[in-house]
């Protein structure tokens, strides 16, 4: 069949698909051109992944039909869809953690000689040509990829999509863990895709990413289209009305909340090897952020001050409840609590229910003689869902099911569940909705206004200097400089946290 | 702001160059000295307490070549089974089924090859109901061959009338299979061990320059991953224990000539142990995706080592058992120390 270049590459027409009382998708119709760069829009839940899986062969559409260049397709499989040309970064990342990074690039489209024996040179050609233009040149071939810091796995990630050949690629929330720096790597080759006449789809929180990389979008609710159009004719507040489907008031709601006596201090906390030699003091009312390239220790420190990681020397203090020593128990009975950076493998138990994710930290208080109270549970746990809108069907639903950003809204919602006193959030917004993000900022105002004391890891400097009342940035395992947040612009955080001084 | 961040990312890239050298170095080089020390510990028994009796007599050896080519040639098969992250509770019944069926089709008077190759479609058999169970019905691993593990048990009874079954007119290549060659040959060590050796060498090849081998770690390293990749697991699971019941087919012929010509359904009752302990003190992980054929081997001759010279040493059975307890859990523990040293 003849393929012009104006005729759609990629036709999904009236795709519903419902996963039991949820229905994740209705009649939705998206069309893609050669060389478009198509942005997916819409809340946590709305069901970007879904539709996206569906095209990936991951899941199946109850209703609708897709075809690819003018051919009819219905992946069942995986690899069906990469076989048709359709790859999909998955917004877990989806690597094989024992295997090289040559490996996880070429898994699934080895070049195999007689005999099955893998072609080693053209594999490590394959694997390096597809590393290089992510700006992934020096990420050694032979190392496995668990050894890489996240930002490095995800980029191997995309380059297993590149080596594929794959005609349309669907990155969703490829930056979430990634720096400004391999961010703007990743513009530039999606800019590149394009002009090869590749069509992506992107999926992002971030509009102003979404501005800067998409050509055109359609904007999900709750499983229907609601909007679709080009990007430089559309403002993205409209985009943004539509998305939440009412005026959003302010992004950086404002609580007011007053610094108190010191809660936290570190005397010169040394991890192993990092963060070096780090003191601080932590007030109650007081809502500190760390900012930092990746790689800078700040989620060591984090996991270093809650007693995760190793401290060779130093002291973590809590004001009136004495020394942290001893591992993650003895910080939460001193009312420390941590959201980890990685939900999958650290934050959640993915195999079990939202309401046990929620409680597992505090399960004490819901026993009665030693038995579980199932039916308090349960009901407190319905509140705090409503509480911070988690979209969810029930309880005792199993948290794989729900969409990444609600899953990290329960990792939230167990802190505040166990009524830690200090909280300490890494990258606490990641892969969370605009409306969610107003909220969880909301939540992190009214925590302080309770008295308690927020120490929070972001990249996302907007959030950190609009959010927080101090900012330290850290750079090389050191915390270089702490100002109040006024102090700051943007440029000085960079400039400390790559490691120049800044002129006074 | 570029020239920073490169400097940093250039330092976390030759971190991350550095620290696999170690862990490389480590993973192929613990096998060797745990094998190394126990051998020292017995040589220094024999130059303390019993000069006059060498440890590492020509006796000794054939004794423990003999025990390590069974445990050895099941644990190779079990090396693939647990990399891909299963594992197989079945190999010591299956090992029982082989020699007794062995045994008696010689006595019904069939063509020995044939009956060795009767020997092998069994076992491979037997691989295959492991994983059609374990794909088919999507039960872990564990559970299906525990249960099967007594139901190969049951069929061994069976086929042998629960007796041993003895046939003393088997061809010679095929009752001195474990013997040590006579004087003077060539050969050096018993056929057994070189066909072990073979085997071996041939599944290291495939693991490391094969799709087969390589589908192999990917599934047990993140079976997820592998399925979004294309890779045909449930295939590749059926063809895992396919192998591994293979292998336990020839570790069964093994026995037969070990018991002298002879298959009993009495053989091999807790060997699969001793066989998953041999993988994983080779660095084996039962969670999956880490494993290697040279580091089983070790284990397996590490243990059969150990036992040889307990008995050596006069240390009593139960003794015995409370050592290699205690080394299993020591060698998994110090793995996961130096594993653990790079997070
Ligand atoms: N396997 C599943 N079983 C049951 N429900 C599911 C499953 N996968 C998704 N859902 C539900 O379908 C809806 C859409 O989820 P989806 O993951 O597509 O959202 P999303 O738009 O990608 O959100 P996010 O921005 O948070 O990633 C959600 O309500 C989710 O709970
Ligand atoms: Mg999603």
């Amino acid at each position: 069949m003849a393929h012009t270049n104006d005729s759609p590459l990629l036709v999904m027409s009236g795709i519903s698909k419902s996963f039991g009382a949820t229905q994740a998708l209705s009649n939705v119709d998206l069309e893609l051109r050669a060389g478009e760069v198509h942005a997916l829009i819409g809340e946590n839940g709305a069901g970007k992944s879904t539709l996206m899986k569906i095209l990936a062969g991951v899941h199946r559409a109850d209703r609708g039909a897709m075809s690819v260049a003018g051919r009819k397709f219905a992946p069942d499989r995986p690899v069906a869809a990469l076989r048709a040309g359709v790859a999909m970064i998955h917004q877990e990342l989806n690597l094989a953690p024992d295997l090289t990074v040559e490996a996880n690039v070429l898994l699934g489209q080895e070049r195999i000689a007689l005999g099955g024996f893998l072609q080693r040179r053209a594999h490590r050609d394959i694997a390096s040509n597809a590393l290089a233009p992510l700006g992934g040149g020096e990420i050694p071939l032979d190392v496995p990829v668990a050894q890489l810091s996240i930002a490095r796995q995800q980029v191997v990630e995309i380059a297993r999509a590149l080596a594929s050949e794959a005609r349309v690629i669907v990155f969703d929330e490829p930056t979430s863990s990634l720096t400004e720096e391999d961010t703007a790597h990743l513009f530039q080759v999606i800019d590149q895709l394009r002009d090869r006449g590749l069509s992506i789809v992107y999926i992002s929180h971030f509009l102003e990413e979404v501005a800067q990389v998409a050509d055109t979008y359609t904007v999900l609710r709750d499983g229907c289209v609601v909007d679709h159009g080009r990007l430089p004719d559309t403002d993205l507040d409209h985009i943004v009305r539509q998305m939440v489907g009412r005026e959003l008031d302010e992004l950086f709601p404002k609580v007011p909340h007053e610094a108190g006596e010191p809660l936290l201090e570190l005397d010169a906390l040394c991890g192993d090897p990092m963060p070096e030699d780090v003191n601080l003091t932590v007030h109650r009312g007081e809502i500190f952020g760390l900012a930092g390239l990746v790689g800078a220790g700040r989620s060591e420190l984090l996991r270093c001050i809650f007693g995760l990681d190793r401290t060779p020397s130093g002291t973590a203090h809590v004001s009136g409840r004495g020394r942290v020593a001893g591992g993650a128990r003895s910080s939460i009975a001193r009312g420390l609590g941590l959201v980890s950076e990685d939900r999958k493998s650290e934050g959640l138990a993915v195999e079990l229910s939202i309401a046990d994710n929620l409680t597992l930290s505090a399960l004490g208080s819901y026993t009665r003689g030693g038995l579980l109270s199932l039916s308090a549970r349960d009901q407190s746990v319905r509140q705090w869902l409503d509480r911070i809108n988690i979209k969810a069907q029930r309880p005792a639903q199993a948290i794989g099911e729900l969409s990444g950003g609600n899953q990290q809204k329960v990792a939230i919602a167990r802190l505040l569940h166990q009524q830690a006193d200090i909280l300490l959030f890494d990258e606490p917004t990641r892969g969370i909705d605009i409306g969610t993000k107003a909220e969880i900022y909301r939540l992190i105002g009214q925590l302080a206004a309770d008295g308690r004391a927020i120490v929070m890891v972001s990249s996302y400097l907007p959030e950190l200097l609009n959010v927080c009342d101090r900012i330290g940035v850290m750079c090389r395992g050191r915390l270089r400089e702490v100002r109040a947040a006024k102090a700051w612009t943007p440029e000085d955080i960079m400039h400390v946290a790559t490691g120049r001084e800044v002129a006074a | 702001m570029s020239e920073g961040t490169n400097t940093s990312s250039a330092q976390a890239a030759t971190q991350a160059a550095g620290r696999p050298t170690f862990e490389v170095v480590w993973s192929s080089l613990a096998p060797f000295i745990g094998l190394a020390l126990v051998v020292l510990i017995f040589v220094v028994y024999q130059w303390l307490v019993t000069p006059e009796r060498p440890f590492l007599s020509q006796y000794r050896m054939t004794l423990i070549a003999k025990q390590t080519a069974i445990v050895g040639m099941g644990a190779l098969g079990m090396t693939v089974i647990i990399i891909s992250g299963g594992i197989d509770l079945s190999a010591g019944s299956l090992l029982a089924v082989t020699s007794v069926v062995l045994a008696v089709s010689l006595r019904a008077g069939i063509d020995p090859v044939v009956c060795v190759l009767l020997v092998l479609a069994v076992g491979m058999a037997s691989g295959l109901i492991n994983g059609l169970l374990i794909t088919g019905l999507r039960l872990v691993p564990f559970i299906v061959t525990l249960g099967t593990m007594m139901a190969f048990r049951g069929v061994a009874e069976i086929v042998s009338d629960n007796k041993k079954v003895s046939y003393q007119d088997a061809p010679n290549w095929l009752s001195t299979l474990l013997n040590a060659p006579p004087e003077g040959s060539y050969q050096g060590v018993a056929t057994g061990v070189w066909i072990v050796l073979a085997l071996a060498l041939l599944l290291a090849i495939m693991l490391r320059y094969t799709v087969f081998g390589r589908y192999v770690f990917a599934i047990g390293s993140s079976e997820a991953t592998a399925r979004l990749c294309g890779v045909n697991v449930p295939g590749m699971k059926l063809t895992v224990y396919t192998l591994g019941g293979l292998f336990m087919a020839v570790a069964g012929i093994f026995a037969f000539a070990n018991l002298g010509s002879q298959g009993s359904p009495t053989e091999g009752v807790g060997l699969e142990l001793s066989i998953i302990a041999a993988v994983v003190i080779g660095g084996g992980s039962l969670s999956g995706g880490r494993g290697s054929v040279l580091g089983s081997l070790l284990g397996a001759l590490m243990m059969t080592t150990l036992e040889s010279g307990c008995g050596y040493a006069g240390v009593s059975t139960a003794i015995q058992r409370v050592i290699v307890g205690l080394i299993i859990v020591g060698a998994v523990a110090v793995d996961q120390f130096v594993h653990a040293q790079r997070r």
